[in-house]
């Protein structure tokens, strides 16, 4: 049933307890989001989900293998794109398509970066470098880079933080196409500071309390219908009403393990 | 365009103050030191006909440095041979690095004229000699900085590398060399500058064909002019080589 799972994980950097007590379990072909405040220990806790980083104790298994190193057939969409500089959008996607691929031929490559760039609207764009490119259109660079590969769990890291909002609504959308046009289960796990981003994407939505030693809050489940837009959450009861729950959860400060009970 | 002319018109203005004291010294304190005119004059014929050869050490300036400037390419282009992959070493293995940096910070402020008579012990021939000294002494600078640079690459391209799986000789072209590059030219334009300083050292004791070599000839034929011609020569040709090694940095950089 669970594809993904962490159980009883925490983590400190020397004496900071960032993490404690995490469990989350992702079966196939969900999309789960974290929302949290900055600095409250998700890019840690994706690390940690996705092999990047090992916990100080509990496990994380995919398909009930535990993991070392980096999960197979995933793919990570990081905070800050982390594209290569050196390399123009085409060379950033093809390096993740070759070991994806091996056994293809250079031209098949080459046509699977073309195909996902194009995807993401950059077809016009695939020999720019990452300096040439704005904010945004890197941002698609980097999704591009993750989808390529045809992962079966995707990790993504903030994906839209850097962005203005009006960038940042288009590219929810297209990730949402991208998610719904893979034909296979993705699993994806995804970071967020946004709560309508998180009910717009997600099937379950987790609140991330403040470190130190943050815990998770019980799972919200978003019973929406897809697609979603942006304009009918705003009006939605189920949506308006689970923006207020979440809110309330993200503003009480810390997560009293009091008040986890309650709203559980 | 107004600033740089005003800079041009003061460093001419810097050299003409510099020939000026020059010309006072020679005529009132040292006696033995040629003015900037008697330097000319007994030079001309060097400077004039730079590529002709009349014997073994009297040659034109343009062929004793072009002799000087092959056998720096030669020590130079071993030091960045051996340096580089020894600086990737060191930036990537914290095991390594705790094994050699004591070495090498013994080994790298000792002098050209040290390393010299060891290497003819060594090769028994002045030209190897020269190299050996030359890499020697101007490879550490680029051992250094190719090892800041390999441990200043960010773990996210660290990070990168483990999620799109890349291989090991992947991971190296496409992300420890071009993040490494600019860093690695910084220590070539230093590793260049010392190979130069280097090569006058290494000319005056194995006596071989080049400025260096005709400078401590002439000194000891007591031409002092032509101790002037050589001095000048190397400064001047030393200048060049680090504009176009800071030349090439900057293209770099700009990548
Ligand atoms: N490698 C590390 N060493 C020490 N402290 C770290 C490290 N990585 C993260 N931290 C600290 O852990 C806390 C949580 O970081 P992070 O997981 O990046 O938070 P978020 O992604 O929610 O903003 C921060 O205070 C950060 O400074
Ligand atoms: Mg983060």
């Amino acid at each position: 049933m669970s594809f993904l799972s962490l159980t009883n994980i925490a983590k400190s950097f020397g004496p900071r307890s960032i993490l404690h007590n995490i469990n989350l379990s992702l079966a196939e072909g969900e999309f789960v989001s974290i929302v949290g405040a900055s600095a409250s220990g998700k890019t840690t806790l994706v690390k940690i989900a996705s092999g990047l980083i090992q916990p100080d104790s509990g496990t994380v298994t995919v398909g009930g293998q535990s993991v070392a190193g980096f999960v197979a057939e995933a793919g990570m969409v990081f905070q800050n794109y982390s594209l290569l500089p050196w390399l123009s959008a085409l060379e950033n996607v093809r390096l993740a398509v070759e070991p994806a691929f091996p056994q293809w031929t250079k031209a098949q490559h080459t046509a699977q970066a073309i195909k996902y760039l194009e995807m993401v609207g950059l077809g016009k764009a695939v020999r720019k470098t990452p300096a040439q490119l704005s904010g945004g259109m890197r941002q698609r660079v980097a999704i591009a880079r993750a989808f390529a590969a045809e992962p079966r769990i995707l990790f993504l890291d903030e994906p839209f933080g850097a962005l203005d909002a009006l960038t940042r609504a288009t590219l929810q959308q297209e990730l949402a196409t991208l998610c719904g046009a893979a034909g296979r289960p993705v699993t994806t796990l995804m970071i967020t500071n946004s709560v309508e981003e998180a009910i717009l994407l997600s099937d379950r939505i987790h609140a991330l309390g403040r470190g130190p030693g943050a815990t998770l809050s019980p799972g919200f489940t978003v019973e929406l219908s897809r697609p979603r837009s942006a304009g009918l959450l705003m009006h939605d009861t189920e949506a308006v009403s689970l923006r207020h729950r979440l809110a309330e959860f993200l503003t009480s400060g810390a997560i009293a393990p009091a008040l986890v009970k309650e709203v559980a | 365009m107004k600033k740089t002319l005003v800079s041009i018109l003061l460093s001419l203005v810097g050299i003409v103050l510099v020939l000026g004291l020059w010309s006072a010294i020679s005529a009132k304190i040292a006696p033995d030191l040629p003015s900037p005119s008697k330097t000319w004059e007994d030079s001309a014929l060097y400077v004039t006909k730079p590529w002709e050869k009349r014997g073994e050490m009297d040659q034109g300036i343009g062929l004793m440095t072009a002799y000087s400037l092959l056998r720096v390419a030669k020590g130079f282009a071993l030091a960045l041979l051996i340096g580089t992959p020894l600086g990737f070493l060191l930036g990537s293995s914290p095991l390594f690095f705790r094994m050699f940096d004591p070495t090498i910070q013994i080994l790298r402020p000792i002098s050209p004229l040290a390393w010299l008579p060891l290497g003819l012990i060594l090769f028994r021939q002045s030209e190897p000699a020269a190299l050996f000294t030359i890499a020697l002494c101007s490879m550490w600078p680029t051992v250094v900085n190719t090892m800041q640079g390999v441990r200043a690459i960010p773990q996210d391209y660290h990070n990168v590398a483990k999620v799109l799986r890349l291989s090991p000789w992947r991971k190296f072209t496409k992300i420890m060399l071009p993040a490494t590059l600019p860093f690695m030219f910084s220590g070539y334009r230093l590793s260049l500058g010392i190979a130069w300083l280097v090569i006058v050292a290494a000319e005056m004791l194995t006596g071989t064909p080049g400025v260096g070599g005709f400078l401590w000839q002439e000194y000891n034929s007591l031409i002092y002019s032509h101790i002037l011609l050589c001095i000048l020569t190397i400064g001047i040709v030393g200048f060049f080589l680090d504009r176009l090694m800071g030349f090439a940095e900057a293209r770099l950089r700009a990548v």
